[in-house]
C-alpha cells in the first residue's frame, strides 16, 4: 500500500518533470561527462608521476603531453559541471513553480467545506513548507543521486582495470565505514529523540510562562517558574551532551576506516609494485580513488532520506491538488441582474456532517426590502444560513430562490455580486486603506470612495491616520482597532451597495461608542434593501420585519418581536435572560 | 556579545582541551602523505618488504591515535557547548522574569520566546562547531603548506599562491550569495503571506468575486520568488567548477615543477606524490572552513539578539525591602493628579486622574475600548510606574513597597483568562502556595465554578491542559476568578473578567463576590453598564481622562458620557 502510493507519487513527479525532458536529458548527459572526466584525472596524474622516476630519469616530452591532456580535461569537466548545475536549478525551480501555482489555483476553487474543516496551518504548510522540502529534495536528487551512482560504478571500473586484486581490497574494506556510520546513527537516534522531546518540554514551558509573564508576575510566581525551568533545562543539558557527543563520533570513525583502507591499499599496492604488477603512478591513482570512494556512498544515503521526505511532501501537495473542486457553474447558468431581493427558501435540508442533521425542512419567504433578524444561542446555525444564501455551501435538499430563480442555476459571480456582506470576523487584505475600500469595485472614483467611507463613519478616523487613505494596513490589520476594521468592512460594502445585504452584528469587543456609529452605518445601508442580520442588539431585533429564532439548526419560532413575546416560548425566555436586567 | 563569553569561562578547560586535541588529530593526518612518500621512495625502490609493512603499521597507528584524539576533542566540545547553553538559558529566564510590563510590551512576548529557544540553541551549536573546527581547518590548510616547505621551497611557493586565490573564490561567492539567500527567504514569506490571506479571507474574496485577481497576484509573487532562486543558483553554481579548475591547475604546475626538481635530484618521486596529496587536502578543508564561518556568523547574530535582551534593564526595581506597616485610617487606594504615558507613545494614556477608594468599597470602571481602563488598574500593583503624580495603597506610595508585599495585597483577574498546564489544585495554589482544599473549594463556590468542577469527577485533581484548552471560555474565566480569590487579597481587580459569562451567571457571581469578600476592596472593569451599575462608585473614563466619578444615580444625572453608554445598552426604564 505504502509502496504503491510511493510509486504513484513518483510517476506523478516524473510527469511534472517530463515537460522539461530536453533539459533532463542534457542534465544527465552533463552528469555522465563530468563523472567520467573527473575519474580520468587521477589516471592522468598517475601517468604523469610515472614519467618522473628519478635523477636524470624524467621523460619531460611524455609528461608535457599528459599535462596538456589534463588541462583540457579539467576545462571540459568544469564547463560540464557548471552547465549541469545550471540546468538542474532551472528544471527544479520551474517544476516547483508549476506545482505551487496549481496548488494555489486549487485554493481558489476549493469548496468552503474543505477550507472550513481543515486547519489553515495545514493547508499553508502544504503550499509553502512541503513544496519547499520537495524542491530541496528534487534539486539534491538531480545533482547528487545520478552522479553519485555513476561515480561509484566508474571508480570500480577504473580500479578493476588498473589492478583487480587491490580493487577487491577496497571493495571489501570500504563497507565497514558505512556499517559504522549506520550503527552510530541507529544508536544515537534514541538520544536525539530524547533531546528533542526534552527541548519540546522546555519550549512549551517557556511559551506558557513567557507568554503569560504578566500573570506570573501578578501572582509572584517567578521563583517556582525558575525552579521548574532549571530542572528541565538540566535534563536537556544531559541529553544534549549525549546526543551531540555520540553523533559526533561518526566523522572520526569513518575517517578512521578510511585511513585503514588507505593503509591497506598502500601496503598491497607497494607489494604489487615490487612484483612489477603496478607502477608507482598507478599506485597514486589508487590511493586517490581509495580516498574518494566512500564519499558518494555517504552522499547517496543522505540523498535517499531527503528524497523520501521530498516524496512524502509531494504526496501531501498532490493530495491538496486532487481535492474535489466546488461544482462549476452550469454552462447555461443565468446572470442575476438588478435583483429585487425576493428570497424564497423551499424545504431546505442541510448538514455539515451527514450523521448530524442540522437544518431540516426550512421554509421562508422574504419580500423585497424586508429586514430579517436571526437570533439564537451560539452554535445554533446562524452562520449556516449565511453560508447557504451566499452559496458557500450547497443545500442537501430543497432549494433557495432569488427573484424566483434557483440559485444553483445562476452564476456564482452574479449571485454573490448581488449581496453585500459584513461579517463578524473583519478580514482586510494587506494593502492600503484605499485598496481595501475599493475591493469590490476597483474602478471606483476617489469621490465615490470617500463618500462610501463617510457614510460608513470611517472617514474621520482615516483622515487622522498618518497617511490617510494611503495608510498601509499591516497583516491582519494590526494597526487598527476592531471597531475601525469593522467600519472599513462596512465602507467596502457601502461602495458597491448591492440589492441584498447580509450583516453579522458587532461583537462584544467593540466599545459602545463605536458601536453606535456602526449601528448608524448599518441602518443607512439597509434602507430599502432585503437584509439578513445576525442580531445581537435589542434595537435591531425590535425593528426587524421578521425574527427567525434558531436553536440547534432549526427555526423554532418566527414572527415579529411582539408576536413572539406574546407566544411566551423560547424567544421570550432568551429575551428575558439576555436583555432584561434583574 | 562579550558578556556571553563569561558562560564559556566555566568551561575553560574544555574550551582549551577540545581544540587542542583536534589540533593533534590534524597533525597526525598531515604526516600520512610523508609516510606514503617513504613507502614509495624507500620501500618500493629498495624492494624492502619489512619496511613497507612497518610503514603500513605506522599508518594504522596514526589512524588510531587520530581517532582517540578526535573523540576526546568532540567530548570536550559537546560538554562545553551543552553547559554553555544551559547556563545561558537559566540566566536568560531569570532575567526575563525580572523585566517589568513596560519592557515586555516593547520587546514582545513572541520575540522573548524565540530568544529563549531557537536563538539559544543556535548559539549552543555554534559554540560546538567552533570548538571543533576553528583551529583544525586553518591548521590543516597552513600545515599542508608548511609540510610542502619541508619538502621543497619552490614547490611550496605554489601553495602560497593557490591558497589565497582559492580563499578569495570561496569566500567571495559566499559573500555575494548569502544576502541573496536572505532575499529569497523574504520573498518566500511574501508568498506565504498571500496564501494565508487567501485562506483567512476566503469568504470575502469569493463574495467580491476576486478569485482571479488573487491568482494573478500570487503568480506575480511566485514568479519573483523563482526569479530570485534562479539568480542565486547561478552564483552558487560557480563554486564547484571554479575551485576544481584552480586546484587542478595548481597540481599541473606542481607536477611540472616537481619533475624538474626530480631530474636535478633535489626531491624524489615519492615526494612529488606527497605534494600532490597535500594540495588535494587543502580544498576540502577550505570548504569546511567556509561553512563553519556561516554557522558562526549565524550564531553570532543570535548571540547579539540574546545580548540585547540582557541589556534591557528591569524598569521597575524595588527600592524598599522592609515590609510596610498597615495604616488604618487611610484610603485603600488613592490616585492623586496622576498621568501615565506608555513607552514610546506620543500622548499620555491617562491624564490627570484623581480619586480615592475606601476599604471595602466596590468600584466600577467603564469606558470605551482604548479609554485606559486596563491601564488604570495595572498601575495599582505597580506593573507600570506612573509618569507624574502619585498613587498610594493603604496610605503608602506604591513605590515605597517591596514588590512582593504590594502584589501580595492585590488579587488580579486579567482580561485574558490564562490557566497553566497542571492540576486544578496547582493552578489554584498560584494564589496561595499552601492553600488547603477547603480554602480552594470556598473560592470555587464564590466564583460559581464549584458545580462544573464537581461534575468533572476528578475534583481538584482534574488536569488542565496547556492554555486551558480542555475548558470552555466561561469555565476558564470562573477559574481565574477563583484563583485570585484563593489569595484572599485586600484588593481584588476584575478586568472585564466576566465577558464570557451569560448575564445570569455574571449577576450571581457579582452577588457572591460581594457577600463572600466583605472587607475586600474591589475594582470591576467592564463594558457592560449592567455589570457595574450597582457598584458603590463608578469611574467613567473617556479617552484617558475621568469623565465622571460617583454612583450610578449621580452619574446618570451629571455625566453625559455615562448616560450615553447606559442608554445604548439599557432601556430608559432599565437605566433608572
Amino acid at each position: 500500500m505504502a509502496i504503491n502510493k510511493h510509486s504513484s507519487t513518483i510517476k506523478r513527479v516524473m510527469g511534472c518533470i517530463g515537460r522539461y525532458k530536453w533539459g533532463v536529458s542534457a542534465s544527465l548527459f552533463c552528469a555522465l561527462l563530468t563523472v567520467l572526466l573527473t575519474l580520468y584525472i587521477p589516471v592522468l596524474i598517475g601517468q604523469a608521476i610515472d614519467c618522473i622516476v628519478g635523477i636524470g630519469d624524467v621523460n619531460f616530452q611524455a609528461m608535457w603531453v599528459i599535462l596538456k591532456q589534463m588541462g583540457i580535461v579539467i576545462l571540459l569537466t568544469s564547463v560540464s559541471q557548471w552547465l549541469m548545475s545550471h540546468i538542474n536549478n532551472w528544471i527544479t525551480y520551474r517544476v516547483v513553480k508549476d506545482i505551487r501555482t496549481q496548488a494555489f489555483n486549487k485554493l481558489e476553487v476549493l469548496p468552503l467545506k474543505y477550507i472550513d474543516s481543515h486547519s489553515h496551518g495545514d493547508i499553508i504548510s502544504r503550499i509553502i513548507a512541503d513544496i519547499d522540502q520537495f524542491s530541496d529534495g528534487l534539486l539534491m536528487g538531480f545533482t547528487q543521486l545520478f552522479t553519485g551512482v555513476l561515480t561509484i560504478i566508474g571508480t570500480l571500473i577504473f580500479m578493476f582495470y588498473i589492478n583487480p586484486t587491490i580493487a577487491v581490497v577496497v571493495v571489501v574494506v570500504t563497507p565497514v565505514s558505512l556499517f559504522v556510520a549506520s550503527f552510530i546513527a541507529k544508536k544515537t537516534y534514541y538520544l536525539f529523540q530524547m533531546q528533542s522531546k526534552t527541548r519540546g518540554e522546555l519550549t512549551s514551558l517557556v511559551e506558557e510562562m513567557m507568554g503569560n509573564q504578566k500573570v506570573v508576575q501578578a501572582f509572584g510566581h517567578e521563583k517556582e517558574a525558575q525552579h521548574k525551568f532549571e530542572n528541565i533545562n538540566e535534563e536537556l543539558r544531559i541529553w544534549a551532551l549525549k546526543a551531540t557527543f555520540f553523533s559526533s563520533i561518526t566523522n572520526p570513525s569513518t575517517r578512521f576506516v578510511n585511513s585503514l583502507v588507505y593503509a591497506c591499499v598502500g601496503i598491497s599496492g607497494a607489494f604489487a609494485a615490487i612484483n612489477g604488477l603496478l607502477t608507482i603512478g598507478q599506485l597514486t591513482s589508487f590511493l586517490n580513488y581509495a580516498n574518494q570512494y566512500t564519499k558518494p556512498f555517504n552522499e547517496i544515503s543522505g540523498v535517499i532520506t531527503e528524497l523520501q521526505n521530498a516524496l512524502a511532501s509531494a504526496a501531501r501537495v498532490f493530495e491538496l491538488i486532487d481535492e474535489e473542486s466546488q461544482i462549476p457553474d452550469n454552462p447555461n447558468a443565468a446572470v442575476l441582474m438588478d435583483a429585487t431581493g425576493e428570497i424564497h427558501l423551499n424545504s431546505v435540508d442541510f448538514s455539515y456532517n451527514p450523521e448530524v442533521t442540522l437544518i431540516q425542512d426550512m421554509n421562508l419567504l422574504v419580500k423585497p426590502g424586508q429586514r430579517v433578524a436571526i437570533v439564537g444561542p451560539t452554535g445554533c446555525g446562524k452562520s449556516t444560513v449565511i453560508n447557504l444564501l451566499m452559496r458557500f455551501y450547497d443545500v442537501d435538499a430543497g432549494s433557495i430562490e432569488v427573484d424566483g430563480m434557483d440559485i444553483r442555476h445562476l452564476t456564482r459571480e452574479s449571485l454573490r455580486a448581488s449581496y453585500g456582506m459584513v461579517l463578524q470576523e473583519t478580514w482586510l487584505k494587506s494593502g492600503t486603506i484605499r485598496e481595501n475600500i475599493a475591493y469590490g469595485k476597483s474602478d471606483a472614483s476617489e469621490e465615490e470612495m470617500i463618500l462610501a467611507a463617510k457614510e460608513a463613519h470611517a472617514h474621520s478616523f482615516i483622515e487622522r491616520m498618518p497617511n490617510g487613505y494611503d495608510t498601509v494596513i499591516t497583516e491582519d490589520g494590526g494597526n487598527l482597532s476592531q471597531g475601525q476594521k469593522q467600519l472599513l468592512c462596512i465602507a467596502r460594502v457601502m461602495l458597491c451597495l448591492p440589492p441584498m445585504l447580509i450583516l453579522d452584528e458587532a461583537t462584544s469587543s467593540i466599545d459602545t461608542r463605536t458601536e453606535v456609529k456602526i449601528q448608524k452605518a448599518f441602518a443607512k445601508m439597509m434602507e430599502g434593501r432585503t437584509s439578513f442580520i445576525v442580531a445581537h442588539r435589542l434595537s435591531t431585533i425590535r425593528e426587524a420585519d421578521v425574527i427567525l429564532v434558531m436553536k440547534d439548526g432549526h427555526i423554532i419560532e418566527q414572527g415579529t418581536h411582539e408576536t413572539l413575546l406574546s407566544q411566551d416560548g423560547f424567544y421570550a425566555q432568551l429575551y428575558n435572560s439576555q436583555f432584561a436586567v434583574s | 556579545m562579550k558578556e556571553l563569553l563569561k558562560y564559556l569561562k566555566k568551561y575553560k578547560l574544555e574550551s582549551i582541551l577540545g581544540p587542542l586535541f583536534k589540533l593533534l588529530e590534524a597533525s597526525f593526518e598531515l604526516v600520512v602523505p610523508l609516510v606514503m612518500a617513504k613507502v614509495i621512495d624507500v620501500g618500493i625502490k629498495s624492494q624492502d618488504l619489512p619496511y613497507i609493512l612497518k610503514m603500513g603499521g605506522l599508518l594504522v597507528l596514526l589512524g588510531i591515535i587520530g581517532l582517540i584524539c578526535s573523540i576526546t576533542a568532540q567530548y570536550f566540545a559537546a560538554k562545553a557547548a551543552a553547559g554553555f547553553g544551559t547556563d545561558l538559558r537559566n540566566d536568560l529566564f531569570a532575567h526575563i522574569n525580572k523585566l517589568s510590563y513596560r519592557e515586555i510590551d516593547t520587546i514582545g512576548t513572541a520575540t522573548l520566546i524565540t530568544r529563549m529557544t531557537s536563538d539559544a540553541n543556535q548559539i549552543q551549536s555554534g559554540i560546538n562547531m567552533f570548538l571543533r573546527l576553528f583551529l583544525r581547518s586553518p591548521f590543516v590548510v597552513f600545515g599542508a603548506m608548511i609540510m610542502a616547505f619541508t619538502i621543497n621551497f619552490k614547490a611550496a611557493l605554489i601553495f602560497v599562491f593557490t591558497i589565497p586565490i582559492l580563499s578569495v573564490v570561496i569566500f567571495g561567492i559566499m559573500y555575494f550569495s548569502m544576502p541573496l539567500y536572505k532575499k529569497v527567504q523574504k520573498q518566500l514569506d511574501q508568498v506565504l503571506l498571500t496564501s494565508r490571506e487567501n485562506l483567512l479571507g476566503v469568504r470575502v474574496i469569493r463574495a467580491f468575486n476576486r478569485e482571479n485577481d488573487e491568482i494573478k497576484r500570487f503568480d506575480a509573487e511566485n514568479s519573483l520568488f523563482v526569479k530570485f532562486q534562479i539568480y542565486v543558483g547561478r552564483i552558487s553554481a560557480l563554486m564547484n567548477p571554479l575551485t576544481y579548475v584552480i586546484i587542478n591547475i595548481a597540481i599541473i604546475i606542481l607536477i611540472n615543477t616537481g619533475a624538474g626538481k626530480v631530474e636535478q635530484g633535489i626531491i624524489s618521486q615519492g615526494q612529488v606524490v606527497a605534494l600532490v596529496n597535500y594540495m588535494s587536502q587543502i580544498l576540502v578543508e577550505l570548504v569546511k572552513l567556509a561553512n563553519l564561518i556561516i554557522t558562526i556568523s549565524k550564531a553570532l547574530a543570535c548571540a547579539n539578539r540574546v545580548s540585547s535582551v540582557f541589556h534591557k534593564e528591569p524598569g521597575i526595581v524595588e527600592t524598599v525591602h522592609m515590609d510596610v506597616k498597615e495604616k488604618s485610617n487611610e484610603a485603600m487606594v488613592s490616585f492623586h493628579s496622576m498621568n501615565f504615558t506608555y513607552e514610546g507613545a506620543k500622548a499620555p494614556a491617562l491624564r490627570d486622574i484623581s480619586f480615592q477608594v475606601k476599604k471595602g468599597e466596590t468600584i466600577g470602571i467603564i469606558g470605551g475600548t482604548g479609554s485606559g481602563k486596563t491601564t488604570l488598574v495595572n498601575l495599582i500593583p505597580r506593573f507600570y510606574d506612573v509618569s507624574t503624580g502619585s498613587l498610594s495603597v493603604g496610605g503608602t506610595d506604591v513605590k515605597e513597597y517591596p514588590l512582593g508585599q504590594l502584589r501580595e495585597l492585590v488579587g488580579m483577574i486579567p482580561q485574558k483568562s490564562v490557566l497553566f498546564k497542571g492540576s486544578l489544585r496547582e493552578n489554584m495554589q498560584w494564589g496561595k502556595k499552601d492553600a488547603t482544599d477547603e480554602e480552594i473549594y470556598k473560592a470555587l463556590t464564590i466564583a460559581q465554578a464549584r458545580a462544573f468542577v464537581e461534575e468533572k469527577g476528578e475534583g481538584l485533581d482534574f488536569i488542565i491542559q496547556a492554555g486551558g484548552k480542555n475548558l470552555s471560555g466561561g469555565q476558564r474565566q470562573r477559574l481565574t476568578i477563583a484563583r485570585a480569590l484563593v489569595k484572599n487579597p485586600q484588593i481584588l481587580i476584575m478586568d472585564d473578567s466576566a465577558s464570557a459569562l451569560d448575564f445570569a451567571t455574571d449577576a450571581r457571581l457579582r452577588m457572591a463576590v460581594k457577600e463572600g469578600t466583605r472587607d475586600m476592596t474591589s475594582f470591576i472593569v467592564s463594558q457592560r453598564a449592567a455589570t457595574i451599575k450597582n457598584a458603590d462608585k463608578i469611574a467613567v473614563l473617556d479617552d484617558g481622562t475621568m469623565a465622571g466619578f460617583g454612583s450610578h444615580k449621580e452619574l446618570l444625572q451629571s455625566c453625559e458620557v455615562y448616560r450615553e453608554i447606559c442608554l445604548s445598552q439599557l432601556s430608559e426604564k432599565e437605566a433608572q
